[in-house]
Order: structure tokens, then sequence, then C-alpha cells
């Protein structure tokens, strides 16, 4: 079936199988690959992105459920050279170890702090609940969550 | 010439420099194997025995050929060369032929034009299997009439460990049993690799794994083909955990891709992926400690039984662990360790962090919890007044020579202060609904606190650095120094996995260090240069990072030479030692000039770096280690006509390329499976009696808790450093594994190029 799509502002099409998902339309019809597979059952995260600016995990929502919808990735955060105050708070922090769970972790605090510029830790915590990583212990990522928040808000972090 | 102050290369040792794949990582931009395309690439799948020990009566695969969509489906019979493979042991099929052992052996590969195809094509491969009775517990394994997992027994490694006088009186004795489960180290990226045939015969393999080369001593056999057809590339690893050590899907999508002649991609799903790796080993741990009155252990007595599983990874090595570690870090005179691992027929267990080091861990620390007890005094107390230090003597014999603050370190953690508010549920033993958020799982509403009590756990631990019992270690590197317009630039080659831990980015340090120069490129690893081992066992940064090194002083040593032939030449004094700092060489506190200006030859150096030695175990169990590393060439030196010929190699560097072949009779992981092979006559190994002091994990105390060719990277440096402040990282790597995903079949935009694989060369990688 024919997808019809906005991705990070631009219109896409792609021809996908109907009961292929988001995710996988994402990573091997379009070439989004910031947005992993990691368990395709909705538990580590991995796939955030946003369908009409809600978080979602992209393995969870059939391609077909965003036909005429926005989705919003990774990719569209920032870039080399441009990294988003988010990505660049990983990268301060050490949060970033193997990399998989990171484009996730990154949309889901930039979701977080654009609805609480100031969460406090039981806050983040729970935001950042659906969110696995294999790596860090997440400590660090807190660590992120902490200098981002200050970052956005326009202090020194 | 001017006089200056020159600080330390920035971005070197001992500091905090940023990960030279940080940017791509954040951004989305760096590809992990799960990430690769190739044009007209297919979907491999593979086909699962539902049963842990079963005869395989028939395989028709009649319905799956005839699927659209399906181009190839593989038996066992279609492996050209060897049938089997194996990190330490070549005892796992390829593909089961006769007989299944675990549920989830392979049974048969099929490869298709998407997956969602191929794994709808799997299920109609229909497998008709006799059931036989399984071995499934690890004692049951070594009783007589036990299931057989292979014609020659169920015991794959017993060791035995006698340390002074086993049968020492003590004062105070403790005894417990101890059981610790099977685990997983889920990494969060599956397995996932893509092959792709190549024009002469060969495959290039891009794999997520933690030693290419060890991967391509299995590999290849099984493909019937020289090594150097067999070419293997680093993809980006998504965790590893010592998941990645053993081969998963890499000989599956090697077959599947010689057989249709068009690339192949693996990718497990995360179920699939719990049978595609080996696991931690369960284990039964019996010990009893002995005491003197005032607390001084006499005495410890040990027997380990762990279950490797269905075949043998690197089970011989686990035990050994398991066996070596059995007395903790701890001064113990006398004991007797017996460790044994067999075979049952549940899936295959291997490495996972610390392996057989931890399992001992639970149990040891345990007992010294027990022994405060029956003492009446203080656990920390107690560990340190039996805490190692230099010049302890190790069970087997060994001598600690480097330093042991293992009091040190019990006293610094005994004084980090306890973590406050560490709530225990109300007193009727029920929590608020809202606290489920602070609960181990409670934010997935998996825990509402029923069970739940909390504490601080206490416990020291040891493992081993690198590999041991006798097997030559090394790791190979290659350094270039050469021109280019901005200055200096160094190269490094190895096959050095990074698997998160950050390998990369400390070779880039020693480098910086070493030779001075800001900017480093860390070349995407493969098997063109020697083994670098694997990264497991904590050994990477001593092991490549030791290659490096020295590969670095080999380079060092000839710019050196070059500056002094220059000031020689220009009548300037040589007697100043001379050295690299910031792109510049000094002769004291001289400036010579910037390193570029000579360069007008590049410098090349290729060093092999082994540990010390070590001794395999003897029939006591006693094992010793050597004094010194060694560094041999990896090949001749390059360094173009100079005003004289570089220095000769000192006598004590031999030719050696290093680790592409195991040491003598030792498995990779320095176990020794043939002693394990040799061993066959029954072990008797009895347990005590389960209801005796059964201490199961979990219960009890809070303890429980406790582009190929040569794409480009990774760089940094000085400026990338300088470069953050200027807005981001710089990073030359736009393909940082020479693949990357591109849009599949039906998209709207099509790929930016036409080449199927990722040999595009390095020019075309670097912006």
């Amino acid at each position: 079936m024919r997808i019809r799509v906005n991705i990070n502002g631009e219109p896409r099409t792609a021809e996908v199988w109907p009961g292929a998902s988001l995710l996988f339309m994402l990573r091997e019809h379009l070439g989004l690959a910031g947005a992993k597979n990691a368990c395709e059952q909705g538990e580590c995260g991995s796939c955030s992105v946003w369908l009409d600016g809600t978080l979602v995990c992209a393995c969870l929502v059939l391609a077909a459920q965003a036909q005429d919808r926005e989705v919003r990735t990774l990719e569209a955060l920032g870039s080399e050279g441009r990294v988003h105050p988010v990505q660049d708070a990983f990268l301060e922090a050490g949060a970033v170890q193997c990399g998989f769970c990171t484009p996730g972790l990154v949309v889901a605090v930039a979701d977080l702090l654009a609805r609480d510029p100031s969460p406090d830790e039981a806050v983040v915590r729970e935001a950042l609940s659906g969110n696995l990583c294999r790596c860090t212990g997440y400590a660090k990522i807190l660590d992120a969550v902490r200098i981002a928040s200050g970052r956005l808000r326009g202090g020194t972090g | 010439m001017s006089l200056r102050t020159v600080p330390r290369a920035r971005g070197g040792v001992g500091e905090s420099a940023p990960r030279i794949d940080g940017v791509p990582k954040v951004t989305g931009a760096f590809s992990f194997a799960t990430d690769l395309w190739a044009e007209g690439m297919l979907w491999g799948h593979t086909v699962r025995s539902p049963h842990p020990h079963a005869r395989i009566l028939s395989i028709d695969i009649t319905k799956t050929l005839a699927t659209p969509g399906v181009h190839t489906v593989l038996l066992a019979g279609d492996i050209p060369g060897k049938k089997t493979f194996g990190l330490e042991f070549a005892d796992q099929p390829v593909l089961a032929w006769d007989r299944v052992r675990y549920a989830g052996e392979p049974v048969a590969i099929l490869a298709a034009t998407d997956p969602e195809t191929a794994r709808r094509a799997a299920g109609m491969v229909v497998v008709t299997y006799e059931i036989l009775p399984a071995a499934t517990d690890m004692e049951q394994a070594l009783h007589a009439g036990a299931p057989q997992v292979h014609e020659f027994g169920n015991v794959l490694r017993h060791i035995r460990i006698v340390h002074g006088d086993p049968d020492a009186p003590a004062e105070v004795w403790v005894e417990g049993y101890y059981e610790t489960g099977m685990q997983d180290q889920a990494m969060l990226g599956p397995e996932a690799g893509l092959a792709v045939p190549s024009e002469d015969g060969g495959v290039d393999l891009y794999v997520a794994t933690q030693w290419l080369h060890v991967d391509r001593q299995q590999v290849a056999p099984c493909l019937g083909l020289p090594h150097d057809k067999v070419r293997l590339h680093l993809a980006g690893v998504g965790g590893a955990f010592g998941a990645r050590e053993d081969v998963s899907m890499h000989i599956h999508a090697c077959l599947l891709a010689l057989r249709t002649r068009k690339p192949v991609k693996m990718a497990y799903g995360r179920e699939e992926s719990f049978f595609g790796h080996v696991h931690r080993h369960p284990s039964r741990i019996w010990m009893r400690h002995g005491a003197a009155g005032d607390g001084a252990l006499r005495a410890v007595r040990a027997r380990i039984l762990v279950d490797g599983g269905a075949y043998t990874s690197s089970s011989s090595a686990v035990i050994g662990n398991a066996s070596t570690f059995a007395t903790g870090p701890y001064r113990v005179p006398n004991a007797l360790i017996e460790g044994t691992c067999v075979y049952t027929n549940n899936p295959p267990c291997g490495a996972m962090r610390g392996f057989g080091a931890v399992q001992a861990c639970f149990a040891y620390e345990a007992q010294m919890d027990k022994l405060a007890r029956a003492l009446g005094r203080d656990p920390v107390d107690l560990r340190v007044q039996n805490a190692l230090s230099t010049g302890s003597v190790l069970a087997t014999g060994q001598v600690v020579r480097g330093s042991a603050p293992v009091q040190e370190v019990i006293a610094r953690c005994a004084a980090v202060p306890l973590p406050a508010g560490i709530r225990q549920p109300p007193s009727a033993g029920r929590w608020a609904p809202g606290d489920c958020l602070s609960f181990p799982g409670g934010a997935g509403n998996v825990s509402r606190g029923e069970s739940l009590r909390r504490g601080v756990g206490f416990a020291v631990g040891w493992k081993n650095i690198a590999y041991s019992e006798g097997f030559d270690d090394s790791s190979e590197a290659r350094v270039r120094l050469v021109a280019a317009p901005s200055g200096a630039i160094a190269e490094v080659v190895t096959a050095a996995a990074e698997v998160g831990q950050g390998i990369h980015t400390i070779l880039a340090q020693i480098v910086r260090t070493e030779l001075g120069v800001g900017t480093v490129i860390v070349h995407p690893p493969d098997t063109q240069v020697g083994s670098a081992g694997s990264s497991s066992a904590s050994r990477q940064t001593m092991m490549s990072g030791g290659a490096v090194q020295a590969a670095c002083a080999a380079v060092r040593e000839i710019l050196m030479d070059r500056a002094r032939c220059r000031a020689e030449t220009e009548g300037r004094p040589v007697s100043a030692d001379f050295r690299a700092e910031e792109g510049q060489i000094l002769a004291g506190h001289t400036l010579v000039g910037p390193i570029v200006q000579f360069l007008d030859e590049p410098i090349e150096a290729t060093r092999v770096y082994h540990h010390r030695p070590t001794t395999p175990l003897d029939v006591a169990g006693r094992g010793r280690r050597g004094h010194r590393p060694r560094v041999g060439a990896g090949g001749p030196d390059r360094h173009g006509p100079g005003c004289r010929a570089g220095p000769e190699p000192p006598e004590r560097l031999r030719p050696d390329r290093g680790g592409d072949r195991p040491g003598p009779g030792a498995g990779p992981h320095g176990g020794n499976p043939t002693q394990g092979w040799t061993h066959q006559e029954r072990v008797v190994h009895r347990l005590p009696d389960p209801d005796n002091s059964r201490h199961a994990v979990g219960a009890g105390d809070a303890r429980g808790g406790a582009g190929a060719g040569r794409a480009v990277w990774g760089e940094g440096g000085g400026g990338a450093l300088d470069s953050r402040v200027d807005g981001g990282h710089r990073r030359r790597a736009t393909r940082c594994h020479g693949l990357r995903t591109q849009p599949g079949p039906g998209s709207a935009r099509r790929p930016d190029r036409s080449r199927p694989s990722g040999r595009h060369g390095g020019a075309a990688a670097i912006a």
C-alpha cells in the first residue's frame, strides 16, 4: 500500500506491506535509520519519534496509521556541526557509550524538556522509564538531562 | 627558533577527551550493523529447533523454495566446508544435521527479498523430529544414565586446585550452598550483519562483533575459503557484554550471500537474539570457610558446578575463572577448589561480563558475611583483615606482584555515606499506589512492592584483566604519520572492536600523547591488519593501547632521527632530548620546527604487543605469570629515504604477525580445551544436601541485588576539541562504517551511490 506522510517537514511517500510498522517504513523505505529497532515491542524506546507532536514508539505504530500525518524524527533535531542542546548535553555528560539507545533517549529528553523545562528527578525518571540503556547505568543520562535543562532555560547548565 | 613552554597535547592520556564517535551517535548518523543496506540485498532468516534434544528425521523445503521472493534455502548438506564451529572447540553445527541439542538451534537458513517474506517462508519449512530425553539439569547431567549431549560425555572440564594443606584446622567453620541463574547480556543492538559476495569468489562481512579475527578463524573453514578471501569489517556495535564473542549470524549470512551472489543482511529480532548468543552460566556452588578465632582465614573448600549448555563456547575459561577466583580477593593459606562444567541440553553458555568470577563472588562474599556473624565481627572489618595485598600468594601459587590495594578499596567504599531515604514499607507491609515509581521495574508497573525489602549491598570482587592459563595474547597496531595541509596527522589502524567502551577514543588519546599531534584518524577495524584480540576481559586498553604506544614509539624514533639529522646538517646542537609536543619538535626547550616539516615521506610502523606470559594450570591447579610484556615488529617500518636509515629494531623485537592463531593447546580465552576434552572419565561431583543451607539468588539478604577499503572511521584531536567551541565536533567520517542505510525499493529517494557494498575508497569518505 502507498503511504503519504510528512516527515521532518517534507512530504514523502512509500510503498509498504500493509503490516509494516512506521519504524520499518522509516528505516527501510525512507532511509531514516536514526530510530533504532531494539525490541520491536515497545519496551526499550529506541525507536522513539513524534507522531503529530506526540512521542510514540515507532515499532508499535503501523505505517498506515501515519497516513497524512506529521512524523518528526531524531534527524530533524540536529546534525553534525549543528547539534541540538540535548545532543550536546549527552556528549558533555558522557551519556553515550555504544550509542544504540541514544537516538531514542535524545528524542525522549527533547520531548520532556519541551513540555517541562525544569523537571525534577522523579519526573525525569518517569519520563525516561520507557527507554532502556544497557551500557551507562543511567546516571550520566540523568546528568545530561540536567545539563540540557539548564542550557535550554538559558543558564550555563 | 624561539623559547617556549608547550603544554601537553590536548585530548591526550589523562584528559576527558570527547568520544570520536560521539556526534554521529547523538545525531543518528552512526551506522550500526542493523542499519546496513546494499543495493539489491536479500534478507536472511534462520529456522530453529523448538526442541532441546531431538533427532532430525527429515526436512522438507519444497513449499519454502516455491514461495515467491525466496532465493534459496540451505541445509547442513549445502555447507561447502567444515560443518561445525566454536570459539575454543569446533563442536557447534553451523546447521544441525542429525540431532539438535538445544531449543533454538539453527536447522535451516533462507534468503528472501524482504524480512516478512523470509519470516513467512521460514514457517513453511517442515522439520520432522524424534524427540529425545533431554539433560536439562546440571547435576543430573553428571549421573550415570543421563542423556548424553555429546558422544564424548557430559563433562566439559574439571579443575582441581590444591593449595597448602586443605585439611588445615580452624576454630570457626561456616558452610553454604549457593545458586545463581542464567542471565542474558541483552545488548540493545541485536545481532546483525551484511555479507557481500566479492568478484574474487570471497566475501566481505560487515558485522557487529567483539573480535573480528577469531570470527574469521571460525567462518572461513565453514565456507571452504582461505582466510584472505573472507574479509571481516566491524559494523557499528550496539553493546556487547560478551554476547558477541561467539559467532551468531556470521556464517549463515556468508553462506547465503555466496550461494545467491547477492548481498545478504541478517538482523535478529529481540526474541531471536536470546537464542542467537550465549548466556551467563548458571552455577551451583558449595563452600566451606574456616578461620582462626581472630578472624584470619585458615582454609577454603569449594565445589563449583556450572552449566555450559549444549556447546562449548568459552566454557573452559569460565570454569577456569570461577575456580581460580573462588577464594575471593583474600589471603587464604590452604584451599581445595574443584570446578566442573557440564554439557546439558540447555542453551549454550559463554561469555558475559566477568564470567566465572562473578558466580564465585556471590558465594564467597555470602560466606564472608556468614563468617563475620559466626565470629561476631563487623563484616567490613573481617574483609579488611583478610584482604590481599602485594606479595600475597593466590590459591594457584601465583604471587601478586603488582599493586593490590584491596584494603584501601574496601575502606574507601565503606566510607561512602549510605544513600538517604531508603524507605521500607509501612508497618502494614503495603506501599501506597503512588510509590510504584520508586520500585525496581516499578515504572513498568511490574511491581506493587510485594515482598520488597530494600538495603545496601557490600561485596568485594576480583577478576582477570586479559587472558590467562598460557594463552599467548597479542594485539597488532599500525601507526602512520603523514603531512596534511593542516599539519601533521596520525593514522591508526587496528582491528580493535569499539563496542561502546571507548577504545577508539583511547587509542587517539595515546597517539596524541606519544606523537604530539592533535589530529588522529582511527580507521575502521577490519581483518586487513593483524588481530587485536577481543574487546573483552577488560584487555583492549592494555593490549591495543600497548601496541599503538609501541608503534608510536617506533614512528617517533624515526621522526626524531630526521629532526636530529636536519639539526646536524644545519650545524645546530643535537645533544638535547628531542621530543614532539603539540605539533612541534623540540630539543630541550628549543623549537626545532613543526612535525609536518619532517614528513616529506610518511612514517609508518606496525607493532604487536603481548602481555606478560602466563602458564597453564598444572595437575595441582598451579599456574604462574611471567614478568615482562613483549613487543614484536608487525612488519618492516616504512619511512622512505631519510638522511640516514631509521634505527634497527632492537634484537628483542621479533617479526610476529600476532594472534591470528591461538597459542598451542590454548583456547582464545586461555582456557585449555584439550584439558577438558582429555578428561573424559566421569567426575563424581557431589554437592551437599540441597536442603542444607540452600541459598538461592535473590532470596535472603540484601546482597541479591547485588565502507571498506580505508574509509575514515573517526577523527578527533586538538582540532576537534577546538571545534566544540566553534559549534560542534568536526568529524571527517561521513560514512563511518563504509555503509549506510539508504532508502530501499519503492522509495521516493534513491541511494546516492550505485556501488552495492562499502568498497568505495577512503577518499570518497573524507569530507
